[in-house]
């Protein structure tokens, strides 16, 4: 700092005029995740943005590299804290991808249905926060409740309410429980109430439609050069969603519409997100009257599915395909793969090297966010500051899935 | 599906083109480093592939397993047609261990920029032409690349040194017991041990038995 007393010559009382460097995070309160952004700014408008990830890197794929195949399960989950089932089943396909096994119809629609309620509560905690970032409290609270009657079914299912771990390959680690569709469909009506009140606060709000309208536009050309996916992508006008061009699973047998917006500005992903979760819940209804009561949820495979237990106490042969199991791991074929699925931010792939061992070789995974997150530099440029806050929040960055 | 851009592009690259395989449904070509810049803009701009959409880079260290060392991997797909691709392609590390080099694809896609960045982060490789060729998930001041297989999975690189006197481990300090259970790749030690150096010690500095 220059002291005050310094003589000064009368021309150099000016206001500066440099381009002033300004960081914001790692740490905000307005920061949608552990992000830091780094703008130089002419006045209010920024000039240049470099945005810097990897606050949260914790070296999920050295980590892959070092256990069995299954006990990548629960590093999945914390990818995408805000829908783990979705990576569960992601994870799960492609594994399955890679042994040439399917699982159960039933196990599929039990799939579906959950990973359909985890997209839910993806959407609502983005755009929860993104309108709790713009001072919108209390549709926040809304969408949050409503999430809360969701993960109330995950930990009647699961046992756990965020990090499920319940994907397993070749199957689900229990089947649905007696009573999970009832459940199910008496929680969605409610959930889709509360989205509604909460969305009503806001969507006919001038500050905050002035916030969203026309700030952030990525055009449709440049968003799938920067390898966009999901809400995001499709928030351009481009329709691309996996289950809907390359279906896996069940997905081509349920009647549902792939939102797309127009402009591409906040407005649109906070809109294609809302619409979506609409779409989910007519999934989950079909889901719910496709899905049978009765059948098996696991492939019937002694070499990838681990035997009941009371065939491991009371037989050999079920002891030493428990010890196979977990100790070597799942023997997976040798070679290359790449297998992917929507989850709540865009393409969820997984690319992977097997050795024919049980320890993968490599284990790359595409995070849909990391592709979103390249593209907000460009978002943000020659806007304001204070448009940073809903663009970053609208483009929903998961630092778990971003950093690695 | 994408049977007939793994077909244009063996027309119109010949030898350039190393193999092609389909396994497990996903196309596949291996092309030379040379071409793989000229490789992704035919793709994208050739009228029968349109590979429009960008997916992901990324790299796969062979150590032990294969020469050259590491294969960079890109996946493309086409908004208009459908169909997906993945193009390889093996660097090799200089003679004197220099690292790897590629050409760049940023210009051909923009979203390459930030997954090159990261492959360089991770794996050591140069993207030549790459307009801003830093670190991006890992610190500046990190040494060596923590995805190689020679980079130890224990190793710890803290900015601020662990307290002395606090009992306090580094992640991953002890072994988690049942020896036998885990299968970790350690082939590279023997096939990097029995290369460049006496036979006692590997390159970590342990002992062996």
């Amino acid at each position: 700092m220059e002291p005050l007393d310094v003589e000064l010559e009368d021309g150099e009382l000016e206001l500066p005029t440099d381009p002033m460097l300004l960081n914001m995070g790692p740490s905000h309160p307005a920061m949608h995740g552990t992000v830091r952004i780094v703008v130089e700014l002419s006045g209010e408008t920024i000039n240049k943005a470099d945005v810097q990830i990897g606050y949260l890197h914790r070296g999920f794929e050295k980590m892959c590299e070092r256990g069995t195949w299954s006990q990548v399960f629960p590093y999945v989950d914390r990818l995408n804290y805000a829908s783990p089932m979705l990576n569960n089943v992601g994870f799960a396909l492609a594994v399955e991808k890679m042994l040439g096994v399917t699982v159960p119809e039933r196990c599929q629609h039990y799939r579906v249905l959950l990973g359909e309620l985890a997209r839910i509560c993806d959407h609502l905690v983005c755009s929860g926060a993104m309108a709790m970032e713009l001072g919108a409290f209390t549709p926040f609270l809304y969408f949050i409740k409503a999430r809360d009657i969701i993960w109330d079914i995950f930990e009647e299912e699961t046992g756990a309410r965020l990090t499920n771990s319940f994907g397993r390959v070749g199957g689900m680690a229990h089947e649905p429980s007696p009573n999970f569709k009832e459940m199910v469909r008496t929680s969605i009506p409610a959930v889709v109430d509360l989205i509604k009140d909460g969305e009503n606060l806001v969507l006919e709000n001038r500050i905050f439609l002035d916030r969203l309208e026309d700030v952030g536009i990525m055009s449709k050309e440049d968003a799938i050069a920067l390898g966009w996916s999901g809400v995001v992508l499709r928030s351009t006008g481009a329709n691309y969603d996996a289950r809907k061009h390359h279906p896996y699973m069940t997905y081509d047998r349920y009647d549902f519409d792939v939102p797309v917006g127009q402009k591409g500005d906040n407005y649109d992903r906070f809109m294609c997100r809302q619409a979506e979760i609409r779409q989910s819940a007519r999934i989950i209804e079909q889901a719910l009257e496709m899905m049978a009561d009765e059948g098996p949820v696991n492939v019937e495979d002694p070499r990838i599915i681990l035997p009941p237990k009371e065939q491991v106490y009371n037989t050999i042969e079920g002891t030493i395909q428990h010890f196979k199991i977990v100790m070597e791991g799942i023997k997976v074929p040798a070679g290359e793969c790449y297998s992917y699925t929507e989850s709540g931010n865009g393409e969820l792939g997984f690319y992977m090297v097997s050795d024919g061992s049980g320890t993968p070789w490599r284990l790359r995974i595409r995070p849909p966010s990391f592709a979103s997150t390249a593209g907000l530099e460009q978002l943000i440029t020659g806007q304001m500051i204070p448009d940073i806050v809903p663009t970053f929040g609208s483009i929903n960055m998961i630092g778990g899935e971003c950093d690695h | 599906m994408s049977k007939v851009v793994l077909k244009r592009l063996e027309k119109r690259f010949g030898e350039a083109i190393l193999s092609t395989h389909d396994q497990f449904g996903d196309e596949t070509a291996v092309v030379t480093p040379e071409v793989w810049h000229e490789v992704a803009l035919f793709l994208r701009d050739d009228s029968r592939c349109q590979m429009d959409h960008f997916i992901d880079l990324t790299a796969v260290d062979y150590l032990g397993r294969r020469t050259p060392r590491f294969e960079v991997v890109l996946h493309m797909r086409s908004m208009q047609k459908l169909h997906r691709i993945r193009v390889k392609t093996p660097v090799a590390m200089g003679p004197d261990g220099e690292n790897p080099k590629v050409d760049s694809l940023v210009d051909v896609w923009k979203g390459a920029n930030w997954f090159e960045r990261e492959a360089w982060d991770m794996f050591g490789i140069e993207f030549k032409g790459h307009p801003d060729l830093r670190r991006l998930l890992m610190y500046e001041e990190f040494e060596g690349h923590p995805l190689r297989k020679d980079y130890d999975a224990n190793k710890t690189q803290p900015l601020v040194e662990y307290r002395e006197g606090y009992e306090k481990q580094a992640p991953f300090g002890l072994p988690e017991g049942m020896p036998f259970g885990r299968q970790v790749h350690d082939r590279w030690k023997v096939h990097v041990a029995g290369r460049q150096t006496d036979g006692k010690t590997n390159i970590l500095g342990f002992e062996e038995d």
